[in-house]
């Protein structure tokens, strides 16, 4: 079976620095995979390459089989395939939250009004922001933020989502919320790759799991294996500081 | 507001004895402040200050327009529209650096003596135009700022739902750039205002030119003095709208934690 993303040897320097230094990766269709490693160790840069916001200086990245870092592909068109949420949420701070979810559906996707405010209305509802609908970003919480971020990406239909630790800048009594809507979309299904420090949660909803040490998947497996029987010393370090610092 | 009422009067008391108490004051009093002389010249200053009004409507209605689309040229990414860059560089370079007399008057007296067909040859258009294309580089870099100083999040969270860099600009960047950029713009427009007499070295009766006319007819400057209270009653709503509008903004940022 065709892989839903395949991350075949990619690598990526933002100057002199090499972020990525051949990263293999695959993602199966209606699987969840959670990249983990230390901050810089090139989690987000890989994301951003996936979604074409970042090239990749070489290697390539398929998505169900079609390479979308060839050269003549039409970034938009892969984009409105791949959802992304940011780590800081990224809402646009002059729409409200309907104007934020309807945006793409309505400009990229052409939809009419009518349609695009149906579609939001009814995700917004699923994820309980529906009395939110007309306020502004400046008025939400970070976590209500953070939903409608995901909202936003979903209401584009995606096949793939990416998630680029959503979690990191939310207050701790807020990163429930958020991440069950996560478990949510594991649960129905969708594809995803998923950048994150949240161990437990990792653990929980990952099918597999890879760690990434400076710009290499060092090691990868499911996340049974990762997170009790770690292989390389590296790992069993990274996942030892994690315990100590209470976050597993 | 006690203290500043009192430290006000005392200042302001001490300054108005030194002028009226110097030597010349009676005869600059009568040069400059002649009563009956102002109420004589205010109709025809007034009347010809219409056509500054017009001028300065105009002219900034193009402008907004204008300066924006300059900015969105150079702030276009890419080696591909360098040239477009290049040319807009040039372009707030030259109108920038070139005083403003220089380009309104060259153009009202240069352009109609070219006798070309179809072109307007009206002194009032042309030194229009001179302001628009002076002005437009001065708003331009403005609007440039408000641009950039968007955080490339936003673009790439507009980019990542599929939208082109022109949509992206157009629903994402330009409406935040021009929210945080309206105090600067009405900076700009205040002295768009004033400048509207500079259309006078061009030969239209604007108010400043009637005022010539008048001081001419008088040998009295008392004209001069009225054309700075309309130009003053004209500047001075703009200038503390503009003031008040620059403390709501900071005072909204300091409320909701942004910096």
């Amino acid at each position: 079976m065709t892989a839903a993303i395949a991350i075949e040897g990619v690598h990526k320097s933002f100057g002199s620095v090499e972020v990525l230094q051949g990263v293999d990766v695959e993602v199966q269709e209606r699987n969840a995979v959670c990249l983990i490693g230390a901050s810089g160790s090139g989690k987000s840069t890989l994301l951003r390459c996936v979604n074409l916001l970042e090239p990749v200086d070489s290697g390539r990245i398929l998505v169900h089989g079609d390479e979308i870092t060839a050269r003549n592909v039409d970034a938009n068109r892969v984009r409105r395939r791949i959802g992304i949420v940011f780590q800081a949420f990224n809402l646009f701070p002059h729409m409200s939250v309907l104007e934020n979810v309807t945006l793409g559906p309505r400009k990229a996707l052409k939809a009419p009004k009518r349609e695009a405010t149906d579609r939001a209305t009814e995700l917004l509802t699923r994820f309980g922001l529906a009395d939110k609908r007309d306020e502004y970003p400046d008025r939400l919480s970070g976590g209500q933020q953070q939903r409608v971020a995901i909202v936003r990406a979903l209401a584009m239909e995606p096949d793939i989502m990416l998630l680029d630790e959503v979690t990191s800048a939310l207050d701790p009594e807020l990163v429930g919320e958020v991440l069950g809507v996560i478990r949510d979309l594991a649960q129905s299904g969708m594809t995803m790759l998923i950048a994150t420090h949240e161990m437990g949660f990792a653990r929980e909803i990952a099918d597999r799991v890879c760690f990434l040490d400076q710009g290499r998947i060092l090691e990868q497996g499911p996340p049974e294996r990762i997170f009790t029987d770690p292989v390389e010393v590296r790992t069993q370090e990274f996942l030892r500081r994690i315990i100590e610092a209470g976050r597993m | 507001m006690a203290t500043a009422v009192i430290s006000t009067v005392v200042v302001f008391t001490a300054i108005g004895l030194a002028v009226v108490n110097s030597p010349g004051w009676p005869s600059v009093r009568e040069a400059f402040l002649n009563g009956e002389i102002f109420r004589a010249s205010f109709p025809d200053i007034a009347r010809a200050f219409v056509l500054n009004i017009k001028i300065f409507l105009v002219a900034e209605a193009v402008i907004l327009v204008f300066a924006l689309a300059i900015a969105v040229l150079r702030s276009l990414p890419g080696p591909v529209f360098f040239p477009i860059r290049a040319i807009a560089i040039i372009y707030t370079d030259v109108f920038r650096g070139v005083p403003t007399i220089l380009v309104v008057t060259m153009l009202a007296l240069g352009v109609p003596g070219l006798q070309l067909t179809g072109i307007p040859v009206s002194a009032v258009f042309w030194a229009a135009v001179g302001l628009i294309l002076v002005y437009s580089a001065y708003v331009a870099e403005v609007y440039r700022a408000g641009i950039e100083s968007v955080h490339p999040s936003q673009e790439a969270a507009a980019r990542s739902l599929g939208l082109s860099r022109l949509q992206t600009l157009r629903y994402v960047i330009v409406p935040q750039a021009v929210r945080r950029v309206i105090p600067p713009l009405l900076n700009d427009f205040i002295g768009l205002q004033k400048d509207t007499a500079l259309v006078a070295f061009a030969g239209p009766v604007e108010a400043l030119r009637q005022a010539g006319i008048d001081e001419a007819a008088n040998f009295n400057f008392t004209p001069y003095v009225c054309t700075a209270v309309l130009f003053l009653a004209l500047t001075i709503p703009l200038t503390r709208t503009t003031d008040w509008l620059i403390a709501r903004d900071r005072r909204r940022r300091a409320a909701s934690g942004v910096a």
